[in-house]
């Protein structure tokens, strides 16, 4: 660990990350081919890109099953983290300044939301590929959650990709995403209240001038500063 | 600043929200395949204003392009001719210009997919096929069209009955524009009573045959039979 360095984000929670994000971009480039006429015109050859997109659905799913299989009891730990909502992260969903954990509210609805889509995704699918070959598959709506699910997805990934590498003051965080590592200011800024377990950092006392202190896990820590 | 700082000790019990949200989105997307086509059509059709403010949004104007081979039939107008043959007198053969000069019909209907996505309010250009038939006189013991397409192998079947419905029509213009490639041009089949199979593109040639047989999509078993709303699992 490079000192003044805090490791924000484990190894399998990184590669569930990118198994996710490679998965949902093959499939928005195959998929637009299928859904956008003009892409359709331009490329043509359907059966081929239809089967990719399938196929390329079904690994995703798989590969995204074997990751979460893999990273057991500690992404479990990760979903606990996820789920849970205190009065601050509700009080920072209002728009108020409020101190957050490893991750912020923004961050664990995009997560739970991602991962419901996943599913959603997978539903309507698998449904839209058997729906062409059997009746009992065939919903009139099918379509429209699995393209619902493309927009709002979308929507979802521009705001993503705006914090992660646009906004100033967010952007440092693709480098817990790739390296795994954030700095301990910018960590003590914008997630004042995670307490990083196991981990030897000392957690500066407050050098910004955050609304609020940090929480420090243990005094000796911040004494020993 | 309104809020208060952190002590970390009258904090409540964290509340597990992400669970909620988690299973409610998943609960609400599954169960919307039986809600999600009615409250679309609700909103849209209801709430006119939002279907006039996502028309420019979703770039596909509705459509979706579906083909079944490898390769997107292109058309030129010196090659392309419409053959009109089996059980007829005297089989015809029209350039794109001797179609264009029968008599031409306008029509706006609706178009729908059997996979469930619908454009409203398409607005055809084209010929009656009987006035596409009636040079090529077909025989008494002709009962059924074949629609042949330039896509091989996609091919289709009318009976005479189905195919003189008063909005069937080969278009060669849609929403004010020659046919688009992508939506079969030079010419195409549509038949508004039934699903989008069925209305044949890229047309090049329709022969008048004995009874209908499996088209494409048949073959692979979708009903011969494709009215919109009543068959394919639908509506029985």
């Amino acid at each position: 660990m490079k000192a003044g360095y805090v490791k924000r984000f484990s190894p399998v929670e990184r590669l569930l990350h990118w198994v996710n994000a490679l998965g949902f971009f093959f499939l928005l480039v195959t998929g637009l081919i299928l859904y956008l006429p003009s892409l359709s015109e331009l490329v043509s050859r359907r059966q081929t890109v239809q089967g990719l997109h399938f196929w390329a659905g079904v690994g995703w799913l798989g590969v995204l099953a074997a990751v979460v299989l893999l990273g057991g009891r500690r992404l479990l730990a990760t979903a606990r983290e996820v789920e849970r909502f205190d009065s601050d992260d509700l009080r920072w969903l209002r728009g108020r300044k409020a101190p957050q954990g490893r991750f912020n509210a923004g961050q664990k609805i995009n997560a739970i939301l991602t991962a419901a889509f996943t599913i959603l995704f997978g539903v309507s699918g698998l449904l839209l590929w058997f729906g062409e070959q059997d009746t009992r598959f065939r919903f009139a709506s099918t379509v429209i959650l699995h393209d619902g699910l493309m927009y709002v997805s979308l929507a979802l990934l521009v705001g993503h990709l705006y914090l992660a590498l646009i906004h100033p003051a967010t952007r440092h965080a693709l480098r817990g995403m790739t390296l795994g590592d954030v700095r301990v200011e910018w960590a003590v800024k914008h997630h004042p209240k995670w307490q990083p377990e196991g981990v030897r950092v000392d957690w500066p006392r407050t050098r910004h001038h955050a609304p609020w202190k940090p929480e420090l896990a243990d005094a000796d820590r911040s004494r020993r500063r | 600043m309104d809020s208060p700082p952190v002590t970390g000790e009258h904090e409540p019990e964290p509340r597990r929200y992400g669970r909620r949200l988690f299973l409610a989105t998943v609960v609400g997307g599954v169960s919307s395949l039986y809600w999600g086509k009615a409250a679309w059509d609700h909103v849209t059709g209801v709430v006119s204003p939002v279907a006039d403010a996502l028309a420019p949004i979703i770039p596909t104007g509705g459509w979706r392009i579906y083909t079944i081979s490898g390769h997107m039939p292109a058309f030129d107008p010196a090659t392309w001719r419409l053959e009109v043959g089996g059980l007829v007198e005297r089989p015809v053969s029209l350039t794109y210009q001797q179609l264009r000069a029968l008599p031409r019909v306008e029509q706006v209907s609706d178009f729908h997919c059997v996979t469930g996505w619908s454009v409203d309010n398409v607005h055809w250009a084209g010929v009656r096929i009987q006035d596409v038939l009636a040079a090529a006189r077909p025989h008494a013991s002709g009962h059924a069209l074949r629609f042949v397409s330039m896509e091989v192998p996609y091919v289709d079947y009318l009976t005479l009955g189905q195919a003189s419905l008063h909005d069937v029509m080969l278009a060669y213009e849609m929403d004010g524009k020659p046919l688009r490639r992508e939506h079969g041009a030079p010419v195409r089949l549509v038949i508004p009573e039934m699903y989008g199979y069925k209305n044949v593109k890229w047309l090049q040639r329709i022969d008048v045959v004995p009874a209908t047989e499996s088209g494409y999509w048949e073959e692979l078993g979708y009903d011969q039979n494709a009215w919109v709303g009543r068959s394919n699992g639908y509506g029985t």
